[in-house]
């Protein structure tokens, strides 16, 4: 092996909100990170994020951190894992007060605290009728501000960001203790080793792999597919949240802070159906409840339009000075993507994937556990993960607005915090690398560089993006599923045949593309195998054949491996120092 | 007609955190990457040098903070 070597104590892949929180922790400490990043941190998907960040304060309305905890582990329909909900529920103020002290500029009331507005799904005194002001927002800016905030402390402690660097792979002694990455630099081309004691998974999402997405380009599950091909299983992927108000036809999301501020949907009937389906939270209900209301309109032939394929959303009565000035940005991505302007016109909008709950298995300290020999969660040393690339879980079957961010900071730190325990307690010395270190990555690669013939890779992405959306998407039907195993089997094999036109080694994005599919691949595999397995409907998983929660034979995580096999693991549901919140029928 | 590793460097800049840029840029590349000289790719950078949210508030007209060397260039994104 004849590559540059370089060596850190950690090293950070992704520079989002929870990469650049965990960034931060470590250089404070005076680690030697680096945090790897295949476009501009700023430009990370984090920047999107426009509703806010669930804390507990309590300035807007009466709130406490136990009742967030029941919002979210019933949110979770129950698959949340209640330690980790805690965790995160009781960290939310301090995390929040801390962004608030780096300088985040959030909305403030007239006495100067943080401005809370309702966000669906968050309520006071365990899910009563009244909604907790809960979510402390920029503007429609929560998750730029945050993201820019966190940049701008990380460059102040000095963290060493490789900008424009794909991480292709974790580097695994014989142990399995994870000691590095193989990345690759765009500019150059060339392929580096960064020797590391501890690595740390902050890569976000695999949105793309379906075909109506709100998520950005970038998202295309690269953690995830780092994770499988070293033998990490990934956890839950079945559990895609569909935002319920994507624009029709641009995948755009619509914020939920619209019908948190008054709006809310028509069938073509002009009907507010949300009020048969959630008497009680009606528009404000949780996604999942939302999406599945607004496919049943358009499956039962209420949908709007030509093709009856859509609903609206109707914000016209609020008036032009609430929509401009609580709600700015909406009105310019209703006329840009839908052609249609608010102010006048209800918007037309579907369900479009959004969120991604599953990903890989994480405990609450963000160090990845795994099936071993001694349970089924035993930690494998030197490797981390958070974000959404994580699976914690506290999200479990459905993720609450607002707890995406809370999430990045909450958990961020805390991986932080425990990355610099175990560094610390490491020899100073890296261990050897093993010869064979970067040989898949290098084949991978060498194969790209020289196949002269083969699948295009916008025609092998485009397909798999189709087959999820048509066999695995909000409503899940079984023979549908079990169809999509296949297809995506064979979509997996046709990508392993890609070929690209452009044999340049520097700045070659065709190939940045290439790799990125064999990503989404296995995301998407593990979406549809997992997807077809569980035989219920709970949170975002909603099976035609399997209409209820199933908790006497489904109250269990998914594992999905490499080779396709499926394993299941216990849900916590022990909180840390509280009563568990037992399962129940949830309704809003 | 820009030189390949200036194009492969602009559509790397053209992958942002916000889709609706993605989109908009998208649309740029497949239908004004062709037409694009050094000077109008040097605009076009210092746009992209831009945070996403106050590139998206410009392409979508609700902010016109750019030098008015820029006009044009805002003109063409803005009518993608």
């Amino acid at each position: 092996m004849n590559l540059s070597v370089r060596k850190f104590d950690a090293v950070v892949v992704g520079a989002g909100g929870s990469g650049m929180r965990a960034a931060l922790e470590l250089a404070r400490a005076k680690l030697k990170v680096a945090v790897l990043s295949k476009v501009f941190p700023t430009r990370s998907h984090t920047v999107a994020a426009q509703g806010g960040i669930a804390a507990s304060l309590g300035n807007s309305s009466e709130d406490n951190w136990h009742w967030h905890m029941y919002d979210t582990v019933k949110g979770s329909d129950y698959l949340g894992d209640q330690d980790a909900i805690e965790y995160m529920c009781r960290r939310a103020v301090e995390v929040v007060v801390e962004l608030e002290h780096m300088g985040m500029p959030f909305d403030r009331l007239d006495n100067g605290k943080i401005y809370q507005r309702p966000f669906g799904g968050h309520t006071q005194d365990y899910g009563s009728p009244k909604m907790a002001m809960r979510a402390c927002a920029a503007a429609d800016r929560t998750g730029h501000a945050m993201l820019h905030t966190l940049y701008q402390q990380n460059v102040k402690a000095n963290t060493q960001f490789f900008v424009e660097w794909m991480a292709l792979d974790l580097i695994r002694d014989p142990s399995g203790r994870v000691i590095g990455v193989v990345a690759l630099e765009m500019e150059t081309g060339e392929v580096h080793v960064l020797q590391s004691k501890a690595v740390l998974l902050a890569t976000g999402g695999s949105g793309r792999i379906f075909y109506s997405s709100t998520n950005a380009f970038i998202n295309t599950g690269d953690g995830l597919g780092m994770a499988i091909r070293a033998g990490i299983p990934l956890q839950d992927m079945e559990f895609f949240q569909f935002h319920p108000t994507g624009v029709y036809g641009a995948g755009v999301l619509i914020t939920e802070g619209v019908r948190g501020e008054g709006g809310y949907l028509l069938n073509k009937n002009g009907e507010r159906f949300m009020e048969r389906y959630a008497p009680n939270a009606k528009d404000l209900a949780s996604r999942d409840v939302v999406s599945r209301a607004m496919t049943l309109e358009i499956q039962e032939g209420r949908g709007c339009g030509p093709n009856g394929d859509h609903v609206l959303l109707k914000l016209d009565h609020l008036g032009a000075d609430v929509i401009d000035k609580r709600l700015p940005g909406i009105r310019e991505i209703a006329i840009k993507f839908a052609n249609a302007d608010p102010i006048k016109d209800p918007i037309p909008v579907v369900p479009t994937v959004h969120y991604q709950m599953g990903g890989v298995p994480a405990n609450y300290m963000g160090q990845v556990v795994v099936p071993g020999a001694n349970g089924p969660e035993e930690i494998v040393p030197g490797l981390y993960a958070v974000g959404e690339c994580s699976c914690v879980s506290v999200h479990g079957a459905n993720r609450l607005g607002t707890n995406s961010l809370l999430d990045l900071v909450v958990f961020g730190k805390a991986a932080g915090e425990q990355i610099v325990r175990d560094v610390r307690a490491l020899p100073e010395s890296h261990p050897d690398l093993p010869k064979d270190a970067a040989d898949r990555p290098l084949a991978r690669l060498a194969h790209l560089d020289s196949a002269s013939s083969g699948e295009r890779v916008v025609d092998v992405s485009t397909d798999l993006r189709r087959a999820m959306q048509l066999h695995c998407g909000v409503f899940r039907f079984p023979q549908m599923l079990k169809d999509g195993v296949t297809k995506m089997q064979e979509i997996a094999a046709r990508a392993e045949r890609v070929f690209i036109q452009d044999k340049s080694k520097v700045f070659n994005t065709a190939r940045i593309e290439a790799l990125e599919l064999d990503n989404m691949v296995q995301s998407a595999l593990a979406t549809v195998v997992s997807a077809e397995a569980r035989t219920e409907s709970r949170g975002a998983q909603a099976r035609d054949d399997f209409k209820d929660r199933d908790d006497a034979n489904w109250l269990k995580h998914t594992l999905y491996f490499p080779d396709g096999r499926l394993e299941y693991k216990p849900v916590h549901m022990k909180p840390l120092t509280v009563d568990a919140f037992e399962p129940k029928v949830r309704t809003y | 007609m820009l030189e390949r590793l200036a194009q492969e460097k602009l559509k790397w800049k053209c992958r942002r955190g916000l889709l609706e840029l993605d989109i908009v840029l998208e649309r740029m590349l497949r239908t004004k990457l062709d037409g694009l000289d050094e000077k109008t790719l040097a605009e076009l950078e210092v746009l992209l040098e831009l945070p996403d949210n106050d590139l998206w508030d410009i392409v979508k007209g609700k902010s016109d903070d750019y030098a008015p060397s820029l006009n044009e260039m805002v003109a063409m994104l803005r009518g993608l």
